[in-house]
């Protein structure tokens, strides 16, 4: 088995409902994610999954020297970037293609699939 | 005859008919690609030391097996990676006898599928399919694709990198999964055959045969591999039709001095009646095939009945028009796209008027700006209603933007050819 990070892509700013145009469209993206969430957990190939807060609210920590130097902001600065992650464990890439595929189509969002070392 | 170029003609022929077996069957037994077409070329090194000393050895394709695979063991050994995976292959694997031929067939499915893989780029797929499954060099492919040695191997080496890392994997398809991806090994294959009959490059040869005889070879093997009577081989057949009847009119489609000849104009004496034969037959059994009702037309196949429809016509003028417009229409509804509507303008203007052909033509202005082949066509049609200046400026835009040295000539000749050339008249000689 290999484990992949599928990364939900997106606008880095927030809108009011999320990435989404509407209330409407937000609450059946999340709905249509949930259950997909679920049938992955059944499924056992889940091992993780979560959405994130807005890139504005990220702090960058560099303790490389000798104290530690905290800054504001994303490491990035885009429009676009991380707005939320899956982490699958399923035997090939394939099966990880697969399965973000249907990701994608739940979400709204375009997803990159990338192996673990 | 002496040994020694009977052994490099035996280490050629085996080379030719078993580096994708032998790749195949490294790959699966080791799960992994790099060592596998390392040790395979290794072992066709040994064998050209050693045939001419030691003589050919009576079934060439197992000395070759066998000598990758103890290689591989050797190797493995002495870079001792301890991992438990490959403990496992040396105590599983260790002098065991080579495959019996007919289970490794599938073996070689599974590298095309694995070199074709959709989340390689297109340029990666085409590099590594013709690396692994068809043996070229490195510096061959680089040539081929006028591209430095360096930067091919590089790509190549990132695509098996990326194949490893992301476990790609090393399997035919599933059963749903699989009419898109032959699809893709298809379209894989024939952009390596379009890239020989059309090679882009200044100074480059206009036609390589290396790489369109590669890809008929490439596709023929495919299309054994496939099952019988699935719509799959179906199009692969379309494919290999298509390829076969292009092919065959190779002689007459670059003059003595290296410029395009057009189809009307070839001398049809010199083409490949053998390769027609063949081209034809396959063409045959896929038009029954439709007519059965056991299969639907594809994209591969209409073109290759469009193929067919010209090569079957003993002079141009003997060429069945109405069923080429046909074809196109019906391509067309499969496969909508600005390139096939601007093939059947030429055949419109043909079987009705060049006016017809060329209002249709101008409607495609938009999204056939940049291609040549759509100024050259535009050239052509303008030429025939008599607006020579508009032609003349057609013909310019075409040369500029044509890749391929024998097209520009050709071009540059039919400029020349016109009634009254307007602006800076760049006479060119016409032979």
């Amino acid at each position: 088995m290999a484990r992949y990070l599928l990364s939900v892509m997106g606008r880095q700013e927030y809108t009011e409902f999320y990435g989404y145009a509407s209330a409407d469209e937000m609450r059946e993206a999340m709905a249509a994610t949930e259950a997909f969430n679920e049938r992955l957990a059944d499924a056992g190939v889940l091992v993780f999954v979560d959405g994130l807060e807005e890139a504005s609210t990220a702090t960058v920590v560099d303790a490389r020297g000798d104290e530690p130097l905290f800054s504001d902001g994303p490491f990035i600065e885009a429009k676009e970037g991380l707005n939320g992650l899956w982490i699958i464990d399923v035997p090939d890439l394939d099966a990880a293609l697969k399965i973000a595929s249907e990701a994608s189509h739940v979400c709204r969002e375009r997803i990159e699939v990338r192996p673990f070392a | 005859m002496t040994a020694a170029p009977a052994a490099a003609e035996a280490v050629a022929r085996t080379h030719r008919e078993e580096w994708a077996r032998v790749v195949a069957g490294l790959a699966r037994r080791f799960g992994d690609l790099d060592l596998a077409e390392e040790m395979a070329a290794e072992a066709f090194a040994t064998a050209v030391e050693r045939w001419p000393a030691d003589g050919i050895p009576p079934n060439p394709g197992a000395w070759i097996t066998t000598t990758a695979h103890r290689r591989a063991i050797d190797r493995l050994r002495r870079e001792s990676r301890r991992d438990a995976k490959q403990q496992e292959a040396f105590m599983m694997h260790d002098d065991s006898p080579p495959d019996p031929v007919g289970a490794v067939d599938d073996d070689r499915l599974r590298l095309v599928f694995t070199c074709c893989h959709p989340a390689l780029s297109m340029e990666a797929r085409v590099a590594l399919t013709l690396r692994i499954v068809g043996g070229l060099t490195v510096p061959e492919i680089a040539h081929a694709f006028l591209v430095q040695e360096t930067t091919m191997g590089q790509r190549i080496s990132r695509a098996k990198a990326k194949i490893k890392a992301a476990h790609i994997p090393f399997r035919v398809p599933e059963h749903t999964d699989l009419p898109a991806r032959v699809g893709g090994v298809l379209a894989v294959l024939y952009l390596i055959f379009n890239e020989g009959y059309l090679a882009s490059g200044e100074g480059s040869d206009p036609i390589r045969r290396d790489l369109t005889g590669e890809a008929i070879r490439l596709t023929r093997l495919v299309r054994e591999l496939l099952p019988d009577d699935s719509a799959e081989r179906g199009e692969a057949t379309g494919l290999l039709a298509l390829m076969l009847l292009t092919e065959a009119r190779t002689a007459a489609r670059v003059s003595r001095d290296g410029e395009l000849v057009r189809l009307d104009e070839q001398d049809r004496g010199a083409w490949d009646r053998t390769l027609i034969a063949e081209g034809l037959a396959l063409v045959r059994e896929r038009v029954d095939a439709v007519r059965a009702g056991r299969a639907r037309a594809g994209r591969y196949e209409l073109l290759a009945a469009i193929n067919a429809v010209h090569v079957r016509a003993p002079h141009a003028r003997d060429t069945d028009w109405s069923q080429i417009v046909a074809l196109y229409g019906q391509l067309e509804r499969i496969d909508p796209s600005p390139i096939v509507t601007l093939n059947k303008a030429i055949a419109i203007s043909e079987f009705d008027s060049p006016q017809v052909a060329l209002a249709l033509v101008d409607t495609l202005a938009g999204s056939l700006d940049e291609y040549h082949a759509f100024h050259a066509t535009r050239a052509e049609l303008l030429r025939l209603v008599g607006r020579s200046a508009d032609a003349h400026a057609a013909y310019d835009r075409a040369i500029e933007l044509a890749g391929n040295t024998a097209e520009s000539s050709h071009l540059i000749r039919r400029r020349g050819q016109l009634a009254t050339p307007p602006r800076s008249p760049q006479k060119e000689e016409a032979s």
